[in-house]
């Protein structure tokens, strides 16, 4: 009887780990500062800045699940990201233009008309339904031929490289409805109002928070759910998982349409927050800029790569305006250093100082059976998030 | 870490004994052929097994064994021939429509998603036929059929163990276990017990010998001396042809059999005498 009653502790013990209530406490805390204490501390313009890195901290979201969880290393994912940025930017340049009116850009480089192809941006609610539907088509259509296809690994790297690479050249190659290598900028408002306005500025950056919030939660329902277990046996054992009944590339064309809309939902507000797209934004370096702050906080953990792709952004910044040349060596470093020596992600430190600390410490009151130690000890040898 | 065993009442219960359901059940392969680049692999293979006839595949190293289960899995692709299932054809299917039929196979390594504990793994295998909205949402209770599966291969005190730290046989019992929630009604294992110590072979054996009496299972494997306990029957492959066919017995006095083990065109005494008395007789 004593041998079922401590199997049975052990179970209550895992069904009640201080995983979820740590989640819910991290995931407060978050909001607290992000939400109420960064707006009243910074400065408009350090706010604007942090609005900037939390739309790219969107797009590592979605890098996090495809790459992390999934195996897929988009090295593409510039081209959600500008979709999303240059749908959104479409609109607002047709919106400042009035009704009927011809985007200022237009008029210099352009034949002086809107070309039919930008019309439906004029409606506010088709721009935003396009914002997520074209990212989300294009991913559904190329996941799918890509991963029936079987195409994968360092080819599938090479692809998704290719086409962010293609997409900046098209943008440049379109001067004139696209405004080439200058993007597109200048815009006066978003949905109505004033972007010059710091309340306006400082609520597109409250808006920002938000969805990256929401992005998170998405993130981790995803994680622990079924079908994020299925997603991490695609990714370890591609095989195995078919010999199961499931169709790998269903699963993969999934988690990639997912990402690509978190990327383009990044780059739509990612523009009236910045004030301008350009192909800069959406080539080969941006989209491994991507990358980088995702691998360095844990690829396959649950806040690694939003908070390693923030820290990267802000390092970025700070670090440009004091030694301005010097950046792009030392994130080339770095991202070697944490290739090479810690594939996890500083976000493996934490798991493995975690593990190295008494289990007995979370669970005061539960008997030291060896049933009950050994439940929770073999869980923290998960990655985050994949616990319950 | 308690020794674990199989637990052959639990075997019983997730198996059920609607044994009806599978009366019917057959394998069915006629003029099988697998080339690889001009290399013929398998060639007019032809091969039925019947529910309730527990049938080793044997033959040596490169008779075409795997291939022929790579082939009716949809791993590779077959040149001519028909595998039916259950009135299905098996050839042509994509591999995963092919599991969709109940048909379910292991590999000679054992392959379980070692980052995934032992009860997610289950719960994958069991879970190829789940909805958008389960498969969104996270398990909440632990399914049936998985609880039973985890009981029946011993690995319920390691339910929540990663499946990679488990230790060589258990893996492969977590593979078979896999099999049998995903509901398999073929089941072909690739050399379930390598690697095994004599213990577990022999639980091994007594599983698969319950789960054969229910269901269509083929087994391929090396060792003879389980072969002579657990098969009922036994299919002898040869550079990729079948070379006999029969109850142990009969296949071991087979001179063509012999000759291939042996190597010896003569019937010097037993077939095979070497290796099938080795350890318990």
């Amino acid at each position: 009887m004593s041998q079922s009653t401590s199997t049975l502790t052990a179970r209550l013990a895992v069904l009640v780990r201080p995983g979820r209530s740590r989640a819910l406490a991290g995931f407060g805390l978050a909001a607290v500062l992000l939400l109420a204490v960064a707006p009243v501390l910074l400065s408009p313009f350090r706010l604007g800045l942090l609005g900037k890195f939390l739309c790219l901290a969107m797009v590592a979201v979605g890098i996090g699940l495809a790459w992390g969880r999934g195996g897929l290393l988009t090295l593409g994912q510039g081209v959600y990201f500008g979709l999303g940025a240059y749908l959104m930017a479409m609109h607002l340049k047709l919106a400042d233009a009035g009704p009927g009116g011809v985007p200022d850009f237009m008029m210099l480089y352009g034949t002086g008309e809107v070309p039919g192809w930008w019309e439906p941006l004029r409606s506010p609610v088709v721009a935003l339904a396009l914002v997520v539907l074209v990212p989300a088509a294009l991913a559904a259509v190329l996941g799918w031929a890509v991963f029936t296809r079987r195409v994968r690994g360092a080819y599938f790297a090479i692809l998704s490289q290719a086409l962010a690479a293609a997409f900046a050249i098209l943008l440049i190659g379109q001067q004139q409805t696209t405004g080439g290598t200058n993007g597109l900028n200048g815009f006066r408002s978003f949905f109505g109002y004033d972007l010059a306005d710091p309340v306006n500025q400082r609520m597109l950056y409250l808006v920002a928070a938000g969805v990256l919030l929401v992005m998170v939660v998405v993130a981790r329902q995803l994680m622990t759910s079924r079908f994020g277990e299925v997603l991490v046996a695609v990714r370890d054992q591609e095989d195995r998982v078919r010999f199961l009944g499931y169709d790998p590339a269903a699963v993969k064309t999934a988690v990639y349409v997912v990402a690509a809309v978190m990327a383009a939902v990044g780059g739509a507000l990612f523009v009236p927050i910045v004030g301008i797209i350009s192909p800069a934004d959406v080539g080969v370096v941006p989209s491994i800029g991507f990358l980088v702050g995702v691998a360095i906080g844990g690829r396959a953990t649950l806040l690694g790569p939003v908070l390693g792709s923030i820290a990267v952004s802000w390092a970025q910044t700070t670090m440009s305006e004091q030694f301005p040349s010097g950046w792009i060596y030392l994130q080339g470093a770095l991202f070697i250093v944490v290739v090479a020596f810690l594939p996890g992600g500083l976000a493996s430190l934490v798991t493995t100082w975690r593990r190295r600390r008494p289990a007995r410490e979370d669970e005061p009151g539960t008997p030291a059976t060896p049933d009950a130690a050994a439940a929770p000890d073999a869980a923290d040898l998960l990655p985050e998030g994949s616990r319950a | 870490m308690t020794t674990p065993e199989i637990d052959l009442a639990a075997a019983d219960a997730l198996l059920g004994d609607d044994t009806a359901r599978f009366r019917h059940d057959y394998l069915e392969v006629r003029g099988l052929r697998v080339e690889f680049g001009g290399f013929v692999a398998v060639r007019d293979v032809d091969l039925t097994v019947t529910q309730g006839d527990l049938r080793f595949l044997i033959g040596p190293n490169g008779a075409g064994k795997t291939t022929l289960i790579d082939a009716v899995t949809g791993l590779v692709r077959a040149a001519a021939g028909s595998a039916r299932f259950g009135g299905a054809e098996l050839l042509g299917r994509a591999t995963h429509r092919v599991a969709r039929t109940g048909v379910g196979r292991t590999f000679q390594t054992a392959s379980v998603f070692e980052e995934l504990t032992v009860l997610q793994n289950l719960d994958i295998a069991a879970g190829a036929r789940r909805g958008p909205a389960t498969m969104l949402r996270r398990r909440r209770a632990t399914p049936e059929a998985v609880e039973q599966a985890m009981e029946t291969v011993g690995l319920a005190a390691l339910r929540d163990v990663p499946a990679g730290v488990l230790a060589h046989g258990q893996k492969q019992w977590l593979e078979i276990g896999m099999l049998l929630v995903q509901d398999a009604h073929l089941l072909l294992l690739d050399e379930p017990v390598a690697g095994m110590t004599q213990a577990e072979r022999e639980e091994t054996g007594e599983l698969l010998r319950r789960v054969g009496s229910q269901r269509v299972v083929v087994v391929v494997e090396h060792d003879m001396e389980f072969l002579r306990s657990y098969a009922d029957s036994v299919t002898v492959m040869h550079q990729g042809r079948v070379l006999a066919e029969g109850t142990v017995a009969e296949v071991q006095r087979d001179p063509a059999v012999v000759e291939v083990y042996l190597g010896a065109p003569t019937g010097a005494a037993e077939p095979g005498t070497a290796t099938m008395t080795e350890g318990r007789a």
